[in-house]
């Protein structure tokens, strides 16, 4: 494994999430394994029926219903997931120095939602501009998200979000991973998340593209690899992680989830919407070279696989180019049992994988009734947990339209 | 429209802004903005949810005048009455 010195070794040190099957990571690690979906029926205006991951836990646990109202419900998960980590990583948070925090959001789209709400709006009134909410900047700029978190917590060192469509969520923790190395900042909140549900335009424009998920059970609509999976289950969600440098988190005591070891990036360059098999497979390696591993030394992929036709074929075929030799590697995906939560996606795919390094179980991907041909490769984690002992480091794949993908490794944290 | 009518409409914008606020004890000569402890854009809040309900445009000159809840009945009132 490449050595950093502690100073820029990066762990992470604490979790919070909202999946849609699961309000922190004891209840999300649980679902999934024991095969609990959040994947329920949906209706939204102009659209009408369809399945979606809703996230139901508590934010009035961070937010007054007044400042609800005044947000979106991306900043509203965000300052949740937020409020949740920092609790977790038992940093005595009112002696940080808040000039020194940063805050990095991955999202895929930002502002679709307020938009049609205004349109919505305005056409009671005959499309009158003067009934226009005054909220709509503010709420839509494509820093709300990570503004809004500041806001509420009085951070004032550095923030945004990253647009890396549904690479976003990887793409905010490897930011946060860059900022600690430069020194920029001391403490990084760093993930992504997806209000997506909210918004009509994203079912109607996947199910343009025939990619939105159909089936008469909405838990069995989100089926990876399955050979009649038919789409993508649109969802909302969360995860951000606190990070912090080995030697700061050694120093005060940290409990330590795992180290980011290796992490790449790259574009396809290829196509709006059809990812790129040969693209996928250069940026896992690139993750690997960045951490100095070789592809069997990584115990688990967790895929990004949407369970449309193409993507997931073309990302087995990438990973079977990286990893065919590899006899240990076992393979598995959360989006079966919550869906696509877009921006929140990587992140929150792989805090469910990062138990892990203590229970040596991967979880499984369900909905697999029959297994695609064009899906089939060694070890794939089928429909039940798999106890495989010792894991050390787990790869995380998100790749985003109009050709971006984002890879992270991150390894179990076993002391010196 | 009755002076009371109009209060019970503005009470029900403010809840919409405010939705915690405990409205009982609310004090009609005292500034919303001490008492709800209101921001400019939930003052713009007000403006618009005035605007969509009754169709009434309030030009910006006249924003002070929404400062509590007797000013702005004051103010609304025959403006609303003269437009029925």
């Amino acid at each position: 494994m490449a050595r950093h010195e502690e100073s820029e070794r990066i762990v992470i040190t604490g979790v919070g999430l909202a999946s849609p099957n699961g309000a922190n990571l004891d209840e999300f690690r649980r679902a999934l394994l024991t095969g609990k979906s959040g994947v329920v029926p949906y209706e939204i205006r102009y659209f009408g029926k369809t399945f979606a991951g809703v996230c139901n836990c508590d934010v009035l646990k961070y937010q007054t219903r007044r400042e609800l109202r005044r947000g979106t419900r991306a900043g509203s998960l965000s300052i949740y997931c937020v409020g949740e980590a920092l609790k977790d990583c038992g940093i005595d948070w009112e002696n940080v120095p808040k000039d020194n925090v940063g805050v990095y959001i991955g999202v895929t789209e930002h502002g679709n939602v307020e938009t049609e709400n205004e349109i919505y709006e305005i056409k009671q009134y005959d499309y009158d501009c003067s009934y226009w909410s005054h909220h709509h900047n503010p709420r839509t700029v494509a820093n709300n998200p990570a503004g809004e978190v500041t806001l509420h917590y009085g951070i004032t060192g550095p923030h945004y979000c990253l647009g890396a469509a549904c690479a976003a969520g990887n793409a905010g923790l490897i930011q946060g991973v860059q900022q600690l190395r430069l020194g920029e900042v001391d403490f990084a909140l760093a993930g992504g998340v997806s209000e997506s549900i909210h918004t009509f335009g994203i079912f109607a424009a996947f199910n343009a593209q025939n990619a939105l998920a159909r089936h008469t059970d909405a838990t069995k609509a989100s089926r990876p690899f399955d050979v009649d999976r038919n789409g993508i289950v649109v969802s909302e969600g969360g995860c951000v992680y606190t990070l912090e440098r080995l030697s700061d988190a050694k120093r005060r005591g940290a409990k330590i989830y795992g180290e980011i070891v290796g992490y790449g990036m790259n574009s396809d360059a290829s196509d709006f919407v059809l990812p790129n098999a040969e693209r996928q497979a250069q940026c896992v390696q690139k993750a690997l070279r960045n951490a100095g591993l070789a592809p069997e030394e990584i115990d688990v992929v967790n895929t990004h696989a949407t369970a449309t036709v193409a993507g997931d074929a073309l990302e087995i075929d990438a990973l079977r180019e990286v990893f065919g030799a590899s006899k240990k590697t076992y393979i598995n995906n959360t989006k079966s049992f919550i869906g696509h939560a877009m921006g929140a996606a990587g992140v929150l795919e792989l805090a469910g994988n990062l138990p892990s390094f203590n229970d040596g179980v991967v979880h499984p991907t369900i909905n697999v009734d029959n297994l695609d041909p064009k899906c089939e490769i060694a070890n794939l984690v089928l429909n039940e947990p798999k106890e495989v002992g010792n894991i050390r480091y787990i790869l995380n794949n998100s790749f985003g339209m109009v050709g971006i993908n984002a890879v992270t490794i991150i390894g179990k944290y076993e002391g010196d | 429209m009755t002076s009371a009518e109009l209060r019970e409409s503005i009470i029900g914008i403010l809840k919409e802004i405010a939705p915690d606020e405990d409205y009982d004890g609310l004090k009609d000569d005292v500034s919303f903005r001490t008492q709800l402890e209101m921001d400019s854009m939930d003052m713009l809040d007000v403006v618009l949810g005035l605007r969509r309900l009754y169709k009434l445009p309030i030009p910006e000159s006249d924003y002070p005048r929404l400062d509590s809840m007797n000013s702005t009945i004051e103010y609304l009132l025959p403006l609303l009455n003269e437009k029925e």
